[in-house]
């Protein structure tokens, strides 16, 4: 079948400002990935047109883009969800500079991920096994199901990206670096709980979500990203994790 | 060209370069080079576990994984490595618990533990719980994980710079040029010791459970500035791949119960491997799928199989087997293996937990690479003579410890006991000695070749030399191979080499992220490789792990129980020499599962 792709596209080189391009593919399949039909435009049609990708299949997090006004990985969404003759429209995720084409600067991204100290911090001597060589510190399944959810971020900064919050505001932590936080906070192993806390409770932080909900259904990785937001300002307000 | 200078420079930061990164930045100063963001490195698509005798759900021993890995190896593997990869997995796994690793738990809080293809009770001979596992995204968390501790100890990152050179001061490793993506500028980087840890090069197959960027360069360069490759005829097929697309499904699918099924509905591991079943190591079960396809037993006729894990079958196999299965239940699939259900749900539209995959064999792992002994330190020679200053870890490296054919789990082992072996061997070495003087021309070769493509104007898109390339690899250098065929796919491949060469046409002639132009030179490391490969299984004449010769069908220890080293030899020819397995205690025998 045949698909059409409109691709809001920049070239700093060249362009003043950005400009959508038309492409029209044949011999599609309903199972092609909308990065294959972005990979066969730059292979075959136009070698200028510019994506990360890596994995394409769902688990690197290059490439979050806007996809019919939605964020999404563009390995992880199949044709055959735009009908018959597909339309689709492809854009850069909002709120972070356009490098060239689909690529944006992430830089601002992973300066907030680093804000939110996303490291586990436990400097208390481990647990020495029969051998006397170290062991595991002990986890109940319970206390590890508490956090499961937010360790499958991605960093793809599909949540982040479309929050008004931080579309408005780029100081913003943003919903991705609350996710990172989320899985240290609740992890009953981190000893930096109160320091943690201290760093959403700031201006910036995480009340500046206003539980607008774009985050969670804009996560390829089906993360309750709003509802890991409510846990943390829950655990700000009483001071500890398990409020 | 702007220069930067560190003690210690790492090419490449998926798991073994972390590793590195990690050790190596404790004493002394380190920069982590990468084409990606780290967290986009391949590790991250690692799914089943990570391979550790540490008991916690059965009786466990590291010397049983040791000679698991002998044997899964089909005694090609260097049996003082393996000893050391089962020995220090045990200290690495709590070591990345330490670090925060989401570890799966028993019911006591221990990491919790799976069975995998190939890892058995030795006295037994029954598959043993030894995948230390987090759901099944161990190698993202693993990733993470190792990312995390870096940005804790402040470790120094170029992300977005390609690599793609080394700077040679005669034979003495100076550095490295790398190309800023951002802005397409070159950059020099000074260093006393550097790690390759770049990966390995699937996207040389048609099939491939590999991320695009696979493409082999930290091997290639080593290959373009006169370091051997060692066993490269030796590259793994997954057995479950997701079809048609290749995506891995991970073999934590078959540890936690899942069975093979054939057209006709019959579970045939049975008939290939009676003792352990689904759970042979990954070359044997590729050979049987291969030949239940050819032989007509393809689901409805199809170029595919199916891997089934609804709990009905599930639990009527086990129970044959006399084993409890109450807990198999759908919520149990959710949980255990969250992944697998995410991919069948969004790539074949098939649920998981109701209804069996479609899978196929797919191009998966280097087992050879850039040689190195037990150290992660490069070596030059069959005589093991080290190049001072170049270590080399992950899947890029042959230390060699998967011998013929990788266990599953044992990547991750490797990346992490030889990622620190390298991390810390680099900075040992960069603490005494002194930096090798730059060149004159440091990176004007690898400029002048960039700008070559940039400027070409010929009339072949590389995208149409890549596929040519891939399916000639896939049809005559997959599972099964023979002479005959061989000898054509490298005719084939010598002349892409030659029109990637000459006549290759390019849009992008800007600075600013041209990824064209770098995915241009991605395909020429790729085409060298897939060079290499072919070369090294033409001229190995007898079937042992994952190179399976119709012509040749059995292992011959007799002559052939060596590694191959290949040298470039001048800009066409190639030149192969041996190196002598290391034996330790593991006498070669039959290997039967």
């Amino acid at each position: 079948m045949q698909a059409t792709i409109r691709i809001r596209r920049f070239n700093p080189e060249k362009d003043k400002k950005p400009y959508w391009a038309t492409y029209t593919l044949q011999d599609c399949e309903p199972t092609n990935r909308v990065l294959e039909l972005l990979h066969r435009i730059k292979w075959e049609i136009d070698g200028t047109l510019t994506l990360r990708r890596s994995c394409a299949q769902g688990i690197c997090g290059s490439d979050a883009m806007r996809i019919n006004g939605r964020n999404r990985l563009a390995c992880k969404v199949l044709l055959q969800e735009f009908g018959e003759n597909p339309k689709i429209q492809v854009e850069p995720i909002l709120g972070l500079p356009v490098i060239k084409d689909l690529v944006v600067d992430m830089e601002p991204f992973f300066a907030h991920y680093r804000a939110v100290m996303p490291y586990l911090v436990n400097d208390s001597p481990p647990p020495i096994g029969p051998d006397g060589k170290p062991r595991e510190r002990l986890q109940s399944p319970e206390a590890r199901a508490r956090y499961d959810d937010t360790t499958k971020c991605i960093l793809c900064a599909a949540c982040t990206t479309s929050c008004p919050s931080f579309w408005a505001n780029g100081a913003y932590v943003g919903p991705a670096a609350i996710v990172q936080a989320h899985r240290f906070i609740f992890d009953d192993r981190d000893q930096l709980l109160q320091e943690r806390l201290d760093v959403l409770a700031d201006p910036d932080g995480v009340w500046r979500c206003r539980t607008v909900y774009n985050c969670t259904p804009a996560c390829p990785r089906g993360i309750q990203v709003t509802q890991a937001i409510g846990e943390v300002k829950r655990a700000i307000r009483a001071g500890k994790r398990d409020y | 060209m702007k220069t930067h200078q560190h003690d210690v420079i790492i090419l490449g930061a998926g798991g073994a370069g972390l590793m590195a990164a990690l050790y190596a930045s404790r004493t002394v100063r380190v920069a982590v080079i990468s084409k990606l963001y780290p967290t986009r490195s391949h590790t991250g698509a690692a799914l089943g576990g990570i391979g550790a005798a540490l008991g916690n759900e059965e009786e466990d021993h590291w010397e049983w994984h040791a000679f698991d890995t002998v044997k899964g190896g089909d005694y090609l593997t260097d049996q003082d490595a393996a000893e050391i990869l089962a020995r220090e997995a045990i200290d690495a796994v709590i070591e990345l618990e330490h670090m925060g690793l989401p570890f799966d738990r028993t019911k006591e809080g221990k990491i919790a533990q799976r069975r995998f293809g190939g890892h058995t009770n030795n006295v037994t001979g029954k598959p043993v719980r030894r995948a230390c596992h987090a759901a099944d995204r161990t190698g993202h968390m693993i990733l993470q994980t190792l990312y995390q501790q870096c940005i804790k100890n402040n470790v120094t990152f170029f992300d977005e710079f390609h690599v793609v050179d080394l700077i040679m001061n005669g034979d003495k490793p100076a550095g490295a040029v790398a190309v800023c993506l951002r802005d397409g500028s070159l950059h020099l980087f000074h260093a006393k010791a550097i790690v390759f840890a770049t990966g390995g090069w699937g996207k040389c197959w048609e099939v491939t459970s590999n991320a695009h960027s696979m493409t082999g360069d930290g091997a290639a360069i080593a290959f373009r500035n006169g370091i051997p490759l060692e066993d490269m005829e030796f590259f793994q097929f997954h057995p479950t791949g997701l079809y048609p697309t290749g995506f891995l499904i991970t073999e934590g699918v078959r540890g936690e119960g899942g069975v093979l099924i054939n057209g006709r509905g019959e579970r045939f591991m049975e008939r290939y491997a009676p003792k352990v079943k689904d759970l042979a190591s990954r070359d044997v079960i590729s050979r049987a799928i291969a030949i239940e396809l050819r032989e007509g037993r393809g689901i409805k006729g199809g170029r595919y199989l199916y891997l089934d894990l609804t709990p009905e079958t599930v639990r009527r196999y086990k129970a044959e087997a006399g084993e409890n299965a109450d807990y198999y239940t759908p919520e149990y699939i959710e949980t255990k293996l969250a992944e697998t259900c995410d991919q069948g749900r969004t790539y074949a539209g098939i649920d998981p937990v109701t209804e069996p995959l479609p899978i196929q064999p797919t191009a998966h792992y280097a087992m050879g690479g850039i040689p190195t002994n037990v150290n992660a330190e490069v070596i030059a020679d069959s005589t093991n003579r080290v190049i001072p200053g170049l270590y080399a870890a992950g899947e890029c490296a042959c230390v060699s410890v998967h011998g013929a054919n990788r266990l599953g789990t044992n990547s991750l082992v490797d990346l992490i006991v030889f990622g620190r072996r390298a991390g810390l061997r680099a900075a040992e070495y960069a603490r005494d000695a002194s930096f090798v003087s730059m060149p004159s021309d440091a990176g004007r070769k690898i400029e002048s070749e960039l700008n070559r493509i940039r400027t070409s104007n010929g009339s072949t898109r590389p995208y149409v030399l890549r596929k040519k390339m891939q399916s000639t690899m896939q049809d005559m250098v997959g599972v099964f191979r023979n002479g005959k065929d061989m000898q054509k796919a490298l005719d084939i491949i010598r002349e892409l080499r030659r029109e990637f060469a000459t006549n290759i046409r390019i849009d992008d002639r800007g600075s600013t992220f041209n990824t064209d132009v770098l995915e241009a030179w991605e395909l020429g490391c790729l085409l060298e490789l897939a060079e290499v490969t072919t070369f090294s299984a033409l001229n190995r004449t007898e079937s042992r792990g994952a190179h399976a010769r119709e012509d040749y069908e059995k292992r011959d220890d007799q002559n052939w129980l060596k590694h191959t080293l290949v040298y470039r030899n001048g800009e066409e020819g190639l030149r192969v020499d041996y190196k002598p397995v290391v034996i330790t205690q593991y006498q070669p025998k039959e290997r039967v599962y």
